[in-house]
């Protein structure tokens, strides 16, 4: 039995402006005790995926498992051993403090006031906000809120825990508190299962086992995370900063460019290319001198998930 | 049930605490609907009306505020739930959602019968209203079947309002002026005459007023709609009739819900 199990997943919305396929025929098998990761963009259906996985919403067409529950009729089972994050998320009471939250939400899992006290103080320690247990909750800072919440979905001892872009938006210290937590976390039971979906591809390689990457409602690739940058193993990745800000639609029909994702910045463009041969960085160098815009930043990089996310769609992750 | 229990308790918490957290608003939520009230009894003082008339404004006004706690604190939440993320945590967690709306209604009947004795209090003080109980216990039982019925009514519209997928605010303020009218909040309601009073009987408002002023003021029974053991009957078929609703738009909401997305998806 696996820990998720979706089959053949369809989602249609409905919607004024016509119809939205949010999840397009998705097939996913999650075992027990992995830590598995949702690649995509904004929009790509992680969400409704997310969404449908904890009971939230219903499937258009096909099936989706959660312990070998189906998450359309076997919901009472199902939501006792799941929990889930979202990114961003303001769940709570402010006047409350954070304490007092985590224990109102404990109560809704049934969990016995002494369990939940301990529960709480464990992991206030273990992701390192001991200090604002009695804040209220109006009064915490981003980072201290999203750690409140982490603990909140935590807090019930899930057996399958979704966390929806946790790390959305935070610093860097505070989001390394929480890859470190989850990490721990997974590996004191063999069966604890996590679903992460994150659009930081240096999330998902350093927390996920495998990483399925999702775009426009497709699971577009399955793998490891080595083995999905053996997509572009023959290829590198090229980032420059130009300026002032041109028009490099030419840059495709250079020889062994195969992709370009480009960002703009202030006063100009930051540009990823994705190549396959080294002599042909000059002629990009070359033409985009040419075109008049200087080149003030140039570096040749090793592939990364961006770089086959990029390759697959030819789009970028944020 | 220990889990049902403990997940009454938890939503009920932080009406309960927030009550005693912020006095200010207690102050304020006092003051203020007694100086509307005020311009009542100076109104029926101005044109000799009974005395009881000034009791019925306070009574009224008690009743008022926590029907006004059933529109903004019960079937207004789930829309704000909704909003601030809470809702898709009470439709994932294991306890059922009729739960969750029994803590908020106990919660809330806490913090504003903190509220309605500083009114009762205040009113009676400063009007000196002469309140005579003839029978105390039927008084307290119709009190708090007339408040269940209220709290019943509010969980039932508390889907409703999140189906009708309006701003809440809307709804509850649509909800406001015509119960004050219809419940007699400030008068007796057979001045509407039998056909829009017994119609205005299907508020739970109406029929406690009705019954406790009865109760409160015996002099006042020539006003009095129908008695007060009839409409305690009348108020607990409403109690259940109202709760059997609720369960069934929850059931309603949450698979509307489900099926098109539209409760906790935002952009559709």
């Amino acid at each position: 039995m696996y820990a998720i199990e979706v089959r053949n997943l369809w989602r249609i919305f409905k919607t004024r402006d016509g119809v939205v396929e949010a999840l397009r025929d998705v097939n996913l098998k999650i075992k027990k005790g992995e830590l598995f990761g949702l690649l995509g963009p904004n929009g790509a259906g992680k969400t409704t995926l997310i969404r449908i996985l904890t009971t939230l919403l219903l499937p258009t067409k096909g099936e989706a498992y959660v312990w070998g529950y189906s998450t359309a009729t076997e919901e009472r089972k199902i939501r006792p051993i799941i929990n889930m994050v979202s990114g961003g998320e303001y769940s709570g009471y402010g006047l409350l403090t954070v304490k007092e939250n985590l224990w109102m939400f404990s109560q809704f899992y049934g969990i016995p006031g002494k369990v939940a006290k301990r529960r709480i103080e464990y992991l206030a320690r273990r992701l390192k906000f001991e200090d604002i247990l009695n804040k209220k909750v109006r009064n915490l800072s981003t980072g201290q809120r999203q750690k409140m919440n982490v603990a909140r979905a935590f807090l019930t001892d899930p057996k399958v825990i979704f966390l929806d872009e946790p790390t959305l938006g935070l610093d860097v210290e505070v989001a390394r508190v929480i890859r470190d937590f989850v990490k721990e976390w997974l590996l004191e039971n063999d069966e604890r299962t996590v679903l992460l979906t994150t659009r930081y591809m240096h999330e998902a390689e350093e927390l996920c086992d495998r990483i399925a990457i999702i775009n426009e409602g497709r699971i577009i690739a399955l793998d490891t995370s080595d083995n999905l940058k053996k997509l572009v193993s023959r290829e590198f990745s090229l980032v420059l900063r130009i300026h002032p800000k041109i028009n490099i639609s030419w840059i495709n029909k250079i020889e062994r460019v195969q992709k370009y994702l480009t960002r703009e910045e202030e006063n100009g463009l930051r540009v990823r290319i994705i190549m396959s041969r080294e002599e042909s960085i000059a002629d990009v160098v070359d033409r985009i001198i040419k075109h008049g815009a200087k080149i003030s930043y140039l570096k040749k990089e090793e592939p990364t998930l961006e770089d086959v996310f990029l390759k697959l769609t030819g789009r970028g992750l944020e | 049930m220990i889990e049902f229990l403990r997940a009454v308790k938890g939503r009920a918490y932080p009406r309960v605490i927030g009550a005693l957290r912020e006095p200010s608003w207690m102050l304020w939520d006092t003051f203020l609907p007694l100086l509307s009230l005020s311009a009542y009894v100076f109104v029926y003082r101005s044109l000799h009306a009974p005395r009881e008339f000034e009791g019925f404004v306070i009574l009224g006004g008690i009743m008022t505020a926590y029907w006004l706690n059933v529109l903004w604190g019960m079937a207004s939440q789930f829309y704000w739930e909704k909003e601030t993320g809470n809702l898709q945590y009470y439709i994932m967690a294991p306890a059922s959602l009729e739960s969750i709306l029994a803590g908020m209604a106990l919660g809330g009947m806490f913090s504003t019968t903190t509220r309605a004795i500083g009114i009762l209090l205040l009113g009676t003080w400063l009007f000196k209203v002469d309140m005579s109980v003839t029978n105390p216990y039927l008084l307290l039982l119709i009190f708090v079947i007339c408040l269940a019925a209220m709290y019943a009514m509010g969980m039932m519209f508390s889907s409703l309002f999140l189906l009708w997928g309006r701003e809440a605010w809307v709804t509850s303020s649509l909800f406001e002026e015509p119960i004050y009218f219809l419940s007699g909040q400030n008068f007796p309601v057979k001045a509407l005459g039998p056909y829009l009073s017994m119609a205005a009987s299907i508020i739970p408002l109406t029929l406690g007023l009705d019954a406790m002023r009865q109760l409160i003021f015996p002099s006042s029974i020539k006003f009095a709609l129908m008695d007060p053991y009839l409409e305690l009957l009348f108020l607990s078929i409403l109690t259940i009739v109202y709760l059997f609703l609720a369960k069934v738009f929850l059931r309603k909401m949450e698979n509307i819900g489900k099926t098109k997305g539209t409760i906790l998806t935002r952009w559709l």
